[in-house]
């Protein structure tokens, strides 16, 4: 296995879909036969970060490069951005309308919860041109 | 427990059976996805009122065996296959939240968090 690369289109107008991607990375992370530790920190980081292109930017593409040692994902959408990535970090921040939250999201917790399960990472945003999100997660 | 003891104690009905002697340890009751997937340790019961396959997609990422929906409601048809499809057995019982908590709980279902 030197490396794997899996891209999907994640559809904004489909709340219903979202979800898709990170599970097809599950199952295949789980044919490879990776640490379980690892595919569960992928899928719920991914996922999360999938969520958050639905549910805020009107949905976007995945990117997954599987290594040996490590997952590398990429959320690219062409959303309004985020103003002010410090404070979209902190837990309870969130700007989702009650319509999303009736959904069960909108606590706040999706960033966060993303940067407690991966081991790298990093925000690209720009105001009203998108956000390009990169995850790492190490095998271990 | 297994997932058939939640049957029993929450009298509850099978909406849809993978599972049933898979074992449980910990379960996470609430209506904020979020919340669910912060505390990874093993939880592999889901209690909620909500009814969209997100809730589904949650219990799948956390590798949870079954979902337990309160207040007696019922997902749809599109719900309940994406949950055959992930093994993940769905059952709903007539109790609210806080009592079917509180039944699984006496019944030795732990939070999943050292101090809970
Ligand atoms: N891809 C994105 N595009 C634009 N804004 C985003 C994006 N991702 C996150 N945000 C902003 O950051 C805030 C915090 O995100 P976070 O995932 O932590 O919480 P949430 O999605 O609002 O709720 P939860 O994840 O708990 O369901 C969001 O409310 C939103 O304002
Ligand atoms: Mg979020």
């Amino acid at each position: 296995m030197s490396c794997i690369k899996m891209k999907y289109e994640v559809p904004g107008d489909d709340f219903t879909r979202a979800g898709e991607a990170s599970s097809m990375v599950k199952r295949k992370l789980k044919q490879l036969g990776y640490n379980p530790d690892a595919i569960r920190r992928v899928a719920i980081a991914m996922y999360e970060g999938e969520i958050n292109m639905v549910i805020h930017a009107g949905g976007g593409v995945a990117e997954v490069e599987v290594y040996p040692d490590r997952v590398e994902i990429a959320l690219i959408d062409q959303g309004p951005g985020i103003a002010d990535v410090e404070m979209a970090m902190q837990e309870g921040y969130s700007t989702a309308p009650d319509n999303v939250r009736s959904l069960g999201f909108g606590a706040g917790m999706g960033l966060p919860n993303i940067k407690k399960y991966t081991d790298a990472m990093r925000i690209d945003t720009e105001v009203g041109k998108g956000t390009t999100m990169y995850l790492t997660v190490k095998a271990k | 427990m297994q997932v058939k003891d939640i049957i029993d104690i929450l009298e509850a009905e099978i909406i849809s059976a993978a599972d049933l002697e898979a074992e449980v340890r910990t379960a996470c009751g609430s209506d904020m996805m979020s919340d669910v997937l912060a505390f990874v340790k093993d939880q592999s019961v889901l209690l909620t009122g909500l009814l969209n396959p997100q809730v589904v997609r949650t219990a799948e990422m956390m590798d949870m065996r079954c979902i337990v929906f309160v207040r007696g409601k019922e997902p749809d048809e599109n719900v309940i296959s994406l949950a055959q499809a992930m093994d993940i057995t769905l059952l709903k019982t007539r109790f609210r939240m806080f009592t079917a908590c509180g039944k699984l709980y006496m019944s030795g279902l732990r939070g999943g968090c050292e101090n809970e």
